[in-house]
């Protein structure tokens, strides 16, 4: 009746995940019970849960990523305190479940933290940048979101029912086969990430098409806003990636259930294939993580240096150049494995090429900078760390990308050491700079400055207490997930990336400080222009937050900086303009669909990990019929009367007319 | 916003390329739903190159089973393709009826596109069942692995279609020519013609090469 799922699946033997599932219990039914408690619960599911909106969905996935946040890091304090004591000795915790501590990490970082975030972001604010009303399908997006949290959920209750993977993040096979994995683990792995992905997968058609078809009027592919244009990218690479992540998965997971023999060591199958799929895909998403960040780089630092972007169009260039490279050069990720120097010199030196159009876009942001009149704040701050930071670890990429190096450093501490740099000073620091910079934009007041840059300098020289020990015990020989070690010269390397990881911390705290301290005081901190930073791009066009529909009107384009130059011309012109005729908008409504989907996801999901077959098929004709019920619906969008919209965008008008005045007057 | 209104074009050509192609605002919804629907069905040709791919690799490993002459039977595969391709033409046929607002030649093309699906899909199960009954199961070797994957990955494309051509019916049925059914109809006849073009794929790479002796 219940598969393989009986009371063993609990460890009651191991107190560490028992008690840190009980405290998460504790806490989503205290939220829970509050919530009910104080009658939010029609709120939440109207405003919130069931809505298509894709400013609510874009803080939703950044929600969903913060939390993640918070579990995958105390995954990583867990492993730095275990290598820190581990010395000669067990350390605290056994190794099958710091084994499944890294598996962890690793998944719930790069799915359930880096992609909502990135994702969160870009539903957030490119469809304000194109001047569009929302994303080329709303509903769909909602449900994109909602399967992501059914891949975090699950995630999460392997935490407390049964176990997680022991394989690492990429479930190498044949460890990963039923052979050597017998357990659920890798069923949660892969059936939390088959879900999610295809959630990311509908993100990304979404985006692309919304980038492709849905630009306002006069918004040529070479006047869309930087961020526009690496989303695009990011998107395309998705589109292209995921499905083989999903292929991949697919056939692991038909091996585990069927006997297949897609990638056993009998009858046949073949390990390198997998390696060659999960890498064909897993090098792209690197680039889907970060091409992200580099738009709001962007975006930021053209900003607050109150100049144009420099070298627009070699950006572009760039940013397409990184996006087909990115495709080309998977086979760095196992030069050892025994490919032939051919083979590994060619994919190397493809490798290393993708540097130059990341150095170009690093140049341009330099010469962007220089000349400007910089405001460092906080956004800023996050971009210059990154700008440093990301030197670093892609001088160091290059170094891995040569076969002979890497020879030495592969699977090294060292390599742990590259990765986090790109991925934290990359993607982490530019997630951080865009919820910094746009989160006036979401929610209509500022986030507190002093404790914004204590967050920053905390988080930077974390940053590097913690990873820079790394790159030394890499070359002192120390490979990737020890559980302990006897090498006397790694340990005080070892206690000082612990203490930088206590640094990293605060810098967390500072965050959560921030985020408090600046609700108490929005009325403050409260944007009222609109406009908080003198930014550039449309989004700044519109109130904070803006309306369900974003913009009363398309707004018409005619150049690079729309809304910069629509402000010079409006100083210039005293704000002149016609008394402008408002009509009727038909937005969509809202819909359960994404919420129900997920809910049926989630007992499929369940029900494949432990083999519950009957709840499986339940599971599966529940997503059908939630479907064709959306399907059948009627009325699927509803109008809002043109009065209405004349009275909101009058407020805005009249609080832009004063910004521009008063800007007028300096 | 209309706070640009009386700006000229000053800036419609910022970088003196000379020509100006003004992009006229966001396309209507059926190009934008046939666009996002062409992107998905290219990202499921990924996914099944995937399988191409791993077909590829796999199809010598026979494990001392089989190998994929033995076991093709050419006179099968081929009633299989002239289903699909026919049931292409009539769902082309059905497209064309719903274009012009014509329910008995919308019904009469998707039942015929329904009928060929389901024979092929029949044609499809027996020749795996007879397999299966053989103890050449996708578990015998590698090559049968990879072949009852990309095969029957296709057949649960068809089978999926034809879920969704029911439902098309009913919708059609239940709400007539609808702008959004309209749309869908759209959709549908696009993922039916790629699983044609897919099956081309298969055909020429696992029963044609594979296939000669
Ligand atoms: C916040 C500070 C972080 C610390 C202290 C940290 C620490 C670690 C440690 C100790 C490992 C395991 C190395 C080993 O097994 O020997 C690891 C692995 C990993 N981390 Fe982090 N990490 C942090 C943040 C992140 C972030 C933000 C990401 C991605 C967005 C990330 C992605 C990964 C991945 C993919 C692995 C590989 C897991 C595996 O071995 O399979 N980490 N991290
Ligand atoms: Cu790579």
């Amino acid at each position: 009746m219940l598969g393989k799922l009986d009371w063993s699946a609990i460890p009651f033997d191991q107190p560490i995940p028992l008690v840190a599932g009980a405290v998460v219990l504790v806490a989503i039914f205290g939220v829970l019970a509050w919530v009910a408690v104080k009658g939010h619960l029609p709120y939440l599911w109207h405003e919130w849960i069931t809505s298509v909106d894709h400013k609510r969905i874009g803080v939703m996935y950044i929600l969903l990523a913060s939390v993640m946040l918070l579990r995958g890091g105390s995954d990583a304090i867990m492993m730095r305190i275990q290598q820190a004591v581990a010395y000669q000795s067990q350390g605290y915790l056994p190794p099958e479940h710091y084994n499944q501590i890294f598996s962890a990490h690793g998944t719930i970082m790069i799915f359930f933290v880096a992609m909502p975030f990135v994702i969160g972001l870009m539903n957030l604010v490119v469809p304000l940048q194109l001047g569009v009303r929302d994303v080329a399908f709303p509903t769909l997006n909602s449900v994109g979101f909602w399967l992501t949290a059914t891949g975090a959920l699950l995630v999460n209750i392997s935490l407390v029912v049964g176990e997680f993977a022991r394989t690492g993040w990429l479930a190498f096979p044949p460890l990963s086969e039923l052979s050597y994995s017998p357990g659920v683990g890798v069923d949660y792995y892969a059936w939390s990430l088959q879900i999610s992905g295809v959630g990311t997968l509908v993100a990304g058609i979404n985006l692309v098409t919304t980038v492709l078809k849905l630009r306002t009027r006069g918004m040529n592919y070479l006047r869309m806003p930087m961020f526009c244009w690496t989303t695009l990218a990011s998107n395309l690479l998705i589109v292209a990636a995921f499905p083989i992540l999903t292929a991949t998965l697919a056939m692991l997971l038909l091996d585990r259930y069927l006997g297949f023999h897609f990638f056993t060591n009998e009858a046949g199958g073949n390990v390198m294939m997998f390696m060659n799929l999960i890498w064909a895909w897993g090098h792209p998403e690197v680039y889907i993580l970060v091409l992200p960040a580099f738009g709001i780089f962007s975006e930021v630092v053209s900003t607050f240096s109150g100049k144009a972007l420099f070298g627009y169009r070699s950006m572009v260039l760039a940013t397409m150049a990184i996006c087909v490279i990115s495709f080309m050069v998977w086979l760095h990720h196992f030069f050892t494995m025994g490919a032939g120097p051919n083979v590994n010199a060619i994919f190397g030196i493809a490798s290393m090429i993708i540097a130059v159009p990341t150095g170009v876009k690093i140049y341009n942001w330099l010469f962007t900078m220089y000349g400007g009149r910089i405001r460092f704040a906080t956004p800023m701050l996050w971009s210059v760390g990154f700008m440093v930071t990301f030197i670093i670890g892609g001088l160091t990429g290059v170094l891995v990308a040569v076969p002979p190096a890497d020879f030495m450093l592969h699977n090294s501490m060292f390599l742990v050491a590259h990765f986090h740099n790109v991925i934290i000073g990359g993607v982490l620091f530019g997630a951080f700079a865009g919820f910094e910079y746009w989160f006036p934009k979401a929610f209509g007041f500022r986030l507190d400055e002093r404790w914004g840059k204590a967050a920053f300098w905390f988080t930077f020289t974390g940053f590097y207490v913690t990873f820079m020990p790394l790159y030394i015990v890499g070359m002192l020989g120390m490979t990737r997930r020890m559980q302990h070690y006897d090498v006397a010269a790694w340990r005080p390397w070892m206690i000082i990336a612990a203490l930088g990881m206590a640094v990293l911390t605060m810098g967390v705290i500072c965050q959560i400080v921030q985020l408090v301290v600046s609700i108490r005081n929005r009325e403050a901190l409260r944007d009222r222009t609109g406009d908080p930073w003198d930014g550039r791009s449309l989004e700044w066009a519109t109130s904070s937050p803006p309306p369900v529909f974003n913009f009363a009107f398309h707004p018409d384009v005619r150049g690079e900086d729309a809304y910069w130059d629509m402000k010079v011309h409006a100083r210039q012109q005293s704000f002149e303009h016609d008394v402008p005729e408002y009509q009727d908008i038909e937005m969509p409504r809202n819909s359960p669909t994404g919420f129900v989907c997920a809910f049926f996801a989630t007992i499929m999901g369940f029900a494949l990990i432990w083999h519950i077959w009957w709840m499986v098929i339940l599971g599966g004709i529940g997503a059908f019929a939630t479907f064709v019920v959306f399907a059948w619906r009627d009325h699927d969008e509803y109008v809002i009367p043109a009065a209405e919209v004349a009275a909101i965008d009058r407020v805005n008008i009249e609080e832009r007319r004063s910004l521009v005045s008063m800007a007028g007057a300096v | 916003m209309a706070m640009t209104a009386t700006v000229g074009h000053a800036h419609a050509d910022p970088h003196h390329i000379g020509v100006v192609i003004e992009h006229p605002g966001p396309a209507p919804k059926r190009i934008v739903t046939a666009y996002g629907f062409w992107v998905f069905l290219l990202s499921d040709i990924v996914m099944f190159s995937c399988f191409f791919a791993a077909y590829a690799v796999l199809s010598g490993q026979t494990a001392g089973g089989p190998k994929g002459a033995e076991i093709f039977e050419q006179r099968n595969v081929a009633i299989e393709t002239v289903c699909l391709l026919l049931s292409s033409f009539t769902c082309g046929m059905a497209s064309i009826a719903a274009d012009v607002r014509n329910r008995f030649w919308f019904y009469l093309g998707m039942s015929v596109t329904c009928v060929l699906g389901l024979i092929f899909l029949v044609i499809e199960f027996r020749e795996f069942a007879d397999l299966v009954g053989r103890g050449y199961g996708p578990s015998r070797s590698a090559f049968l692995t990879a072949f009852f994957s990309l095969v029957g990955c296709h057949g649960l494309h068809v089978s999926a279609g034809v879920l969704w051509l029911l439902t098309m019916m009913a919708q059609v049925f239940a709400k007539g020519f609808r702008a959004d059914v309209l749309r869908r109809m759209m959709c549908f006849a696009l993922f039916w013609h790629a699983l044609d073009i897919i099956w081309v794929g298969v055909f020429s790479v696992v029963y044609l090469l594979g296939g000669a002796p």
